[in-house]
């Protein structure tokens, strides 16, 4: 897949253009901030299509998520599996492979982890037991991700069918687990065994906040640092814009796109796993919260930049904690988060080709 | 064990088959044109859940299934209008669009229907068939294959219709070149954004008409997500099939019977876990592009936009 129209090289044109600092921010959040007001008009008139107020909708939404202090910090803990799944799609899509498997991978680290924990932590200090499940997710999330990496790698079977295929069977798979393998005999609810509050991962001060998101945080930072600091992150990029002159440099391109796979799969699994020891303490049947399809979007808006994705991880969590509780006091589905998401990312779009356009017409 | 082999029980697995394979056949179909002239058109799952959603309301408020398979695929045709628009006429990323347009649609299919149906989940009355004459009296084969609905028959001729498109028109001629050499085809003095275009619409409303079907035909009801990947199925159609119209039929009428499997083993009585079931279509998916993954080609110029004079 040629991604002709980077951002990165359009981004790096706009440089040249060398315009006042201060018109070129202001231009940048023009472009930005235009696009997510035109989008919650779009999505609001959804809303008063089905009969409901979109301004209490949003009311709702910004004081559940983000203004009172219980939905904080839901929202803050929110936070910890999807920077996981940020960090896993920007390793991938950075270097050109479209990782849309996310949901299958997640969903089975969350499995191996939940089916795990409860009987590591009988076995070992809690920490180790903690550290072992964790790594168990990712080992198997990285399994998960080998068919379709070996089939691009050696075969040029394009990613993007082969990651969805996978991931349909993933979350099936997780699902037969949690029913059939791992099922905590010890309830009449289908769900796995569950890890005890007291061995789950600490939370954070006085709140209830989990330290996940501290994980969370230093692997997107390190993936970030990854991909733009270091010889390894050159290489995957390179491989990324020019797979063909990636040959001719004389790297093995089928080596690193397995790593590719592994290191983007491995870190959805830990977000998988960190939900689980850290959030969840088991898994239920027929979970899927579908975190990997909705952080798609919210990697595409931060442009595949480690940071801005922390920032648009954060504006996702508020949206989806914030959306749970109008979900209960309006009625109105979840799906809506996904909805809006979606028309964001569509406008955001359509005003950067705009942008783009204008931008040439100035300078021709 | 004789149950699981009797006729009747045959010709159910069979007519299941078929039944679940209409849908797919559409799609794929549809998706083969986009991806001959260079569309790789991730938003097909979208189309087909606007279809379903849009053909269950046309088929529930005017009682004329006809009418259903129409708004269907009008629904398909408008999603597919804005995907040409954004991705064929201004060139932005098909793949991101894609899935934009895909996690949007099943949102707001989801949503409406909530409003609307969540409450009755209103059914549709079991479609009528047609018996061809003759043929729908062979044992077991005659009430599989030829006891459909009159589109089952439509969509099968479809087929024949594509080969002679591809084969014999200027238009199927035009369409090869947007996707292998667009800029030959401009040169040629032929639109190439213009014959882009049509193939997304033309995709827009199979996958419209067979999201439709699915709901209306197969299962006589909407439910939020009802697709479950079928827009993606028809992708992978249509990269195996090489774009040869003939391969997506035999290709549908295979993960439509794995389709079928799926309600046959309950129906007798096998215990198996659903999961475990649904997982079969997938399996055979993986199964057929492991075997036969390498030789699936697509269309040099697929997924890049075209821009004149663009080097």
């Amino acid at each position: 897949m040629t991604d002709n129209t980077s951002p990165a090289t359009s981004r790096a044109v706009d440089v040249v253009a060398a315009e006042p600092v201060g018109r070129e921010i202001g231009r940048r959040l023009l472009i930005t901030l235009g696009p997510i007001l035109i989008s919650l008009v779009l999505a609001g008139g959804v809303l008063v299509a089905v009969g409901v107020d979109p301004l209490a909708y949003y009311g709702l939404v910004v004081e559940r998520g983000l203004l009172s202090p219980l939905g904080l910090q839901q929202t803050l803990t929110r936070m910890a599996p999807l920077l996981f799944i940020a960090a896993g799609l920007i390793v991938a899509f950075r270097a050109g492979m479209w990782n849309l498997g996310g949901d299958g991978q997640f969903l089975l680290g969350a499995v191996s982890a939940a089916a795990s924990a409860p009987f590591l932590v009988q076995a070992l200090p809690g920490w180790l037991a903690l550290f072992a499940a964790f790594l168990i997710a990712t080992a198997v999330a990285m399994v998960w991700s080998l068919v379709p990496a070996l089939l691009r790698a050696y075969q040029g079977v394009n990613e993007i069918i082969t990651t969805l295929m996978m991931s349909f069977l993933g979350v099936s798979l997780a699902n037969v687990l949690v029913k059939l393998v791992f099922l905590d005999p010890g309830t009449t609810v289908p769900q796995t065994r569950t890890l005890a509050v007291a061995d789950r991962l600490p939370r954070l001060f006085e709140t209830t906040i989990t330290s996940g998101l501290v994980f969370g945080l230093v692997a997107i930072v390190v993936v970030h640092l990854m991909m733009t600091r270091t010889a390894f992150g050159l290489r995957l990029r390179i491989v990324g814009a020019n797979p063909r002159a990636a040959v001719h440099a004389g790297l093995d391109v089928p080596l690193l796109t397995v790593a590719v796979f592994a290191i983007s799969a491995g870190l959805v699994g830990m977000g998988g796993a960190i939900d689980i020891i850290g959030i969840q303490g088991n898994v239920r049947a027929d979970w899927n919260p579908a975190y990997g399809l909705a952080v798609i979007p919210v990697v595409f808006l931060a442009r595949m930049n480690g940071f801005a994705a922390i920032g648009f991880v954060f504006l996702l969590s508020v949206l989806s904690i914030g959306g749970e509780s109008a979900a209960r006091r309006l009625g109105v589905p979840q799906h809506f988060t996904l909805v809006l998401i979606s028309i964001v990312l569509i406008t955001l779009a359509i005003a950067e080709y705009l942008d783009n356009r204008l931008n040439q017409a100035r300078r021709a | 064990m004789s149950g699981f082999l009797s006729d009747t029980f045959l010709a159910a697995l069979l007519f299941g088959a078929v039944t679940a394979a209409i849908p797919l056949l559409l799609a794929g179909l549809g998706e083969q044109m986009s991806e001959k002239a260079g569309v790789l058109n991730i938003g097909i799952e979208g189309m087909m859940i606007t279809g379903a959603y849009l053909g269950f309301v046309g088929a529930y408020y005017s009682e004329s299934l006809w009418l259903g398979f129409l708004t269907g695929a009008v629904g398909g045709i408008a999603v597919a209008a804005l995907m040409a628009l954004l991705c064929v006429r201004i060139g932005l990323n098909q793949i991101v669009i894609g899935i934009a347009l895909t996690l949007g649609l099943e949102g707001l299919t989801a949503i409406l229907h909530h409003f609307q149906f969540s409450r009755s989940y209103p059914r549709l009355p079991a479609a009528e068939v047609t018996a061809i004459p003759f043929l729908s009296d062979i044992p077991v084969l005659g009430p599989a294959l030829f006891r459909h609905h009159l589109i089952v028959y439509l969509a099968v001729a479809m087929v024949v219709v594509m080969v002679w498109v591809y084969r014999r028109t200027q238009l199927g001629l035009n369409l090869q070149a947007a996707g292998d050499k667009p800029a030959a085809l401009d040169v040629a003095g032929i639109d190439v954004i213009r014959t882009r275009t049509v193939a997304v619409l033309f995709t827009g409303g199979m996958a419209g008409l067979g999201g439709a079907y699915l709901a209306n035909v197969g299962a006589g009801l909407f439910i939020p997500f009802i697709t479950n990947g079928a827009g993606f199925l028809g992708i992978v159609l249509a990269m195996l099939a090489r774009g040869r119209p003939l391969w997506v039929l035999i290709g549908a009428l295979i993960f439509g019977a794995s389709l079928s499997l799926t309600t046959a083993a309950q129906v007798a009585g096998i215990n198996i876990p659903t999961d475990l079931i649904q997982m079969l279509p997938f399996l055979a998916v993986m199964a057929m592009l492991v075997l036969f993954g390498r030789r699936a080609s697509l269309p040099a110029a697929l997924g890049i936009p075209y821009e004149r004079g663009a080097r």
